[in-house]
């Protein structure tokens, strides 16, 4: 446990450290630089350069990454070039957004994802075909268009959900659900396809491992055998897939915010990469860090539930 | 070329490909084969649906949908391109220096990507655009190299592997140079997985950019690409969402294309390795049956044949196995097995596994099925409880157990006989646990499942199971996990397991071969005491004598499927009548003289499908003659008590 703790924080710091580093070497690698950004054309050299030393830019790179890396510690990931808001402000408004997406993505691919994988793995036959050739569109098509698609289905059309926007939780549970519905399956259809064929395959492995015959053996029912004791083996290899899947999930909030004009950290992440607001990318770059490694935390403990086997060394 | 040929000869997947090459080829080609020029406003024809003049209709300026999608295709294949050749160009010669020369590089590299897997490229990508202009190549390159870790991990193990090939060790030795090693044998093993992977990427690479290019993060309007096509279309969803679907399905098309190759490479690959390498099959056959040597080599208890077989007086009066098909059951047998025939595959092609084996079990007797490996005593053990498995059943005959038959049943009825009225001990008590519940929790399970009581009392009564089974400290063991435990105190567990319905018929399918032979002796001795103690009967599967003479008063000596000799196991033993018994029992190690090489029978068991019209062991006995080919020996009483399937029998006296 504490070997799994420790692991956890150096890959942790390192994931940290190479995101906030590689965006910062990035950044300094831009022709023209902020203070540029910020004057345009019109400002003087010597307003250009009084700017550069107010914004700290006549530092050496590595100084100047030092001096964000304390600000970051203390809390303070510096302001947005145009409004001029703090950015923790701007992350801390919008990041409940982009956790209830991800959560309510991940959720709806492991209970439909595993659904789908069970059913595939024990009806085999044409049913098991469909669902095959199924999750072969689901992993092809792109997930923003699907969301669209969707939209103008069940939105424009149907108007059995908003078009775009969000609802907080705060002024109506049933409209937060509703907004964040089509938002949740746009961002989850690609990992329930992947995930409906990971399990089929690890369900088949496990319905083939000589313990299964032995309960039947013992007498044990069916039910009991699928749902108890194949579903947790099962569970072992799929919590790897899921953790991988969540990373993933994260990035594609970017698309998916856009499409449904959520307020939420990809939709903030987008709209400063447009302006050229870069605090505001290099803080949400690394909020975004701080995300994977904390469910990189949830997935490294929830595998150790599922799996005894590595709980003795 | 012979894996080229192969993926050719995969409906699916070369249909995949000539989809995937006409769309890259007619976008390469779009000045040539487009209809319009893809920036040519018409705006009589704005938001025109499917025509003649707009084969796929045309936007809310007019342009043709179809022109500007093959020439959009130039925008999102480049972008594509240049992800992938990041990709190869790192991942390939990365994964071959970190699986060649390991050491400090690959350390480094392997730590580096494993942070690489952790990043959400997505943001990465949305940094360097915001860095640099929003222009494509930036962005694919972000993409190629953040992706590249996947490649140099499949690189890396494949070039682990093949430099751990006898022969790539043995030219490592004699000083060939690394570069010609690379080239001659590790190159031709990496290819294959290198196109899969390529070809998947390459598929992410176009979603990514399609994505980027939705956002506007791609090339500057007007020029389309694919992408930027689904996020304009994407503004008059209401008014005219057909313009959404041809780029989001000619995405679709092409990315699941790509995927079907993969799947395609992979499946032509793995079937000419094969070819070349047939070594490598062994490791995906079951195990159990095939993976066992055919003569029974293995060594057997440095047992008991030395005591007399507790063979019980009214043991040789019983009937024996002598009955054919459609017979009576023995009204006094708990077991009666009659005329059962197993066949596996389907119903136009199976295989008969077991013919026409009938034998008897009474209350508290304990009875023996000998034989090699591939003869069917497995089968026919399994066949009692219905659990052949997939593709196995009974073809005919009938299993009565205490009068009622089996065969018959629904699976649900049958479900409710398992363990409580018959229990299985599998042949290897480590995989035979499931791994994920603790010890407590399976033999509680069983308990309740046969009868409802109080937690209190199912606890009570597993700590009773493993003490019965002579396991120490039964409080502690149930917390602890199948992988916690050795052999023997697995083996005890799956025993406690199978007594947990006080079934009145045990079935113990090979259940000390997996042991140490220490170990043996121990569990051959638990299981007589249980039978003293508990009073049922015990139906033992086994090519060990020494165990059927440690537990069983009569035995059936199985061969290819049939029942060729049974009898109480000190005739058995002393006086076999058929030529394959006592072959057998010449080739238990036991009896081996010092100094002289270990008897074994000539020749090999048949496969089923191979099994002769006459006797089954004709081909492989010394005493076979024409006769014996002619047509099916038949199961026959040589003396009370005692019958052989075999026409020299009494020239097989000694």
């Amino acid at each position: 446990m504490i070997r799994l703790l420790a692991r956890w924080l150096v890959n942790s710091i390192m994931l940290l450290l190479v995101v906030s580093g590689l965006t910062f070497v990035l950044v300094s690698l831009a022709p023209g630089d902020a203070a540029r950004t910020i004057l345009g054309q019109r400002g003087t050299q010597e307003q250009y350069l009084a700017l550069r030393e107010q914004l700290g830019l006549d530092q050496p790179l590595p100084v100047r990454y030092w001096d964000w890396l304390r600000g970051v510690l203390r809390g303070d990931m510096g302001e947005s070039m145009f409004s001029h808001d703090p950015v923790s402000r701007l992350v801390a408004d919008r990041i409940g957004v982009t956790i209830w997406l991800v959560v309510g993505a991940l959720l709806v691919i492991a209970v439909v994802g595993v659904a789908l994988g069970m059913a595939s793995a024990r009806l085999k036959g044409a049913i098991g075909r469909c669902l095959d050739a199924l999750s072969m569109v689901g992993v092809s098509i792109p997930n923003f268009w699907f969301g669209l698609v969707l939209v103008t289905l069940l939105s424009v059309k149907l108007r059995l959900f908003p078009v775009t926007g969000y609802v907080y939780p705060a002024e109506s549970v049933s409209g937060w659900l509703r907004s964040l519905a089509l938002p949740v399956v746009t961002l989850a259809i690609g990992g329930i396809a992947v995930i409906a064929k990971q399990a089929r395959d690890a369900i088949s492995t496990q319905l083939d491992q000589e313990y299964v015959l032995a309960l039947r053996g013992q007498g044990i029912s069916e039910r009991s055998i699928v749902y108890r004791h194949v579903l947790k083996n099962a569970a072992v290899p799929l919590t790897t897939v899921l953790g991988l899947m969540l990373i993933g999930l994260f990035s594609g909030t970017v698309l998916v915010e856009s499409i449904f004009a959520l307020p939420g950290l990809g939709g903030l992440v987008v709209g400063a990469t447009t302006q050229h607001d870069i605090p505001v990318v290099e803080g949400v770059a690394l909020v975004f860090a701080l995300m994977v490694v904390t469910t990189n935390l949830v997935v490294d403990l929830l595998y150790h539930v599922v799996n005894p086997r590595i709980r003795t060394p | 070329m012979r894996s080229v040929r192969a993926f050719f000869r995969q409906p699916v997947a070369a249909t995949a490909f000539a989809v995937a090459a006409a769309i890259i080829l007619a976008s390469v080609f779009a000045n040539v084969v487009a209809p319009h020029d893809p920036l040519a406003q018409d705006l009589r024809s704005a938001n025109a649906l499917p025509g003649a003049e707009h084969w796929l209709g045309a936007d809310t300026l007019g342009r043709d949908i179809c022109s500007r999608l093959l020439y959009g295709g130039r925008i999102t294949l480049t972008g594509a391109l240049i992800a992938v050749a990041v990709f190869v160009a790192l991942g390939v010669p990365a994964g071959l220096l970190a699986g060649y020369r390991r050491g400090l590089f690959d350390l480094v590299a392997s730590r580096v990507v494993e942070v690489m897997f952790a990043i959400p490229v997505m943001i990465i990508v949305m940094v360097v655009v915001s860095v640099f202009s929003s222009g494509v190549t930036a962005s694919m390159l972000t993409i190629g190299i953040l992706g590249s870790g996947s490649l140099f991990r499949v690189v890396r193990g494949q070039t682990m592997a093949a430099a751990q090939e006898l022969y790539v060790k043995a030219a490592r030795s004699e000083g060939l140079r690394a570069r010609s090693i690379l080239r001659r044998h590790i190159l031709p093993n990496i290819w294959g997985p290198v196109i899969v992977q390529t070809t998947l990427f390459s598929a992410g690479a176009i979603l990514t950019e399609s994505g980027l290019a939705f956002l506007g993060f791609s090339v500057q309007p007007p020029a389309p690409s694919w992408g930027s096509m689904i996020g304009e279309a994407s503004r008059y969803i209401s008014a005219h969402p057909w313009q959404l679907i041809p780029p989001g399905v000619l995405i679709g098309v092409i990315v699941m294309c790509l995927g079907l190759i993969g799947d395609g490479v992979r499946d032509a690959v793995s079937r000419t390795d094969t070819v070349r390498r047939p070594g490598r099959r062994a490791g995906s056959r079951r195990r159990g049956q095939a993976g066992r040597p055919a003569a029974p080599a293995v060594p057997a208890a440095p047992a008991a044949l030395s005591r007399p077989g507790a063979a019980s007086p009214d043991a040789a009066s019983r009937t024996p196995a002598s009955t054919g098909a459609g017979a009576d059951p023995q009204p006094d047998a708990i077991l009666s097995v009659r005329g059962l025939t197993v066949a596996f595959g389907r119903a136009d092609s199976q295989t008969v596994v077991v013919q026409d084996v009938s034998f008897d079990v009474g209350p508290g007797e304990s009875v023996g099925v000998v034989g090699e490996s591939g003869s069917g005593k497995t089968v026919v053990a399994r066949s009692v409880i219905g659990l052949l498995g997939r593709g196995g059943r009974v073809i005919s005959g009938q299993v009565f157990f205490d009068g009622q038959e089996l065969t018959a049943l629904p699976p649900a009825a049958l479900a409710k006989i398992r363990g409580r009225d018959i229990a299985l001990i599998p042949q290897e008590p480590t995989t035979t646990l499931d791994p994920a519940f603790t010890i407590g929790k399976q033999i509680a399970e069983v308990v309740r499942r046969h009868d409802r009581r109080p937690r209190a009392e199912v606890r009570a009564r597993v700590i009773e199971l493993l003490s019965l089974v002579g396991l120490a400290e039964p409080e502690t063991l149930v917390g602890r996990y199948p992988h916690e435990l050795s052999g023997g105190m697995a083996q005890r567990v799956g025993i406690a397991l199978a007594l947990a319905g006080r079934p009145r018929l045990l079935i113990a399918d090979e259940p000390t071969t997996a042991l140490d032979v220490t170990v043996q002796q121990q569990i051959l001795d638990l299981l007589r005491d249980l039978q003293d103690r508990l009073g049922m009967a015990i139906l033992v599967v086994t090519h060990d004598w020494g165990v059927l003479a440690d537990l069983t008063e009569r035995a059936g000596v199985m061969y290819a499927g049939q029942v060729v000799e049974s009898a109480p196991i000190e005739d058995l033993y002393h006086r076999p009548l058929s030529p394959y018994t006592r072959a057998l029992i010449a080739a238990n190690p036991h009896n081996a003289t010092k100094g002289e090489p270990l008897p074994s029978i000539p020749g090999q068991v048949l496969a089923p499908a191979d099994w002769p019209i006459g006797c089954h062991f004709a081909p492989r006995c010394a005493l076979a003659t024409p006769e014996c080919s002619a047509g099916p020996v038949e199961l026959r009483p040589a003396e009370p008590g005692h019958s052989v399937r075999c026409l020299h029998s009494a020239s097989a006296v000694v």
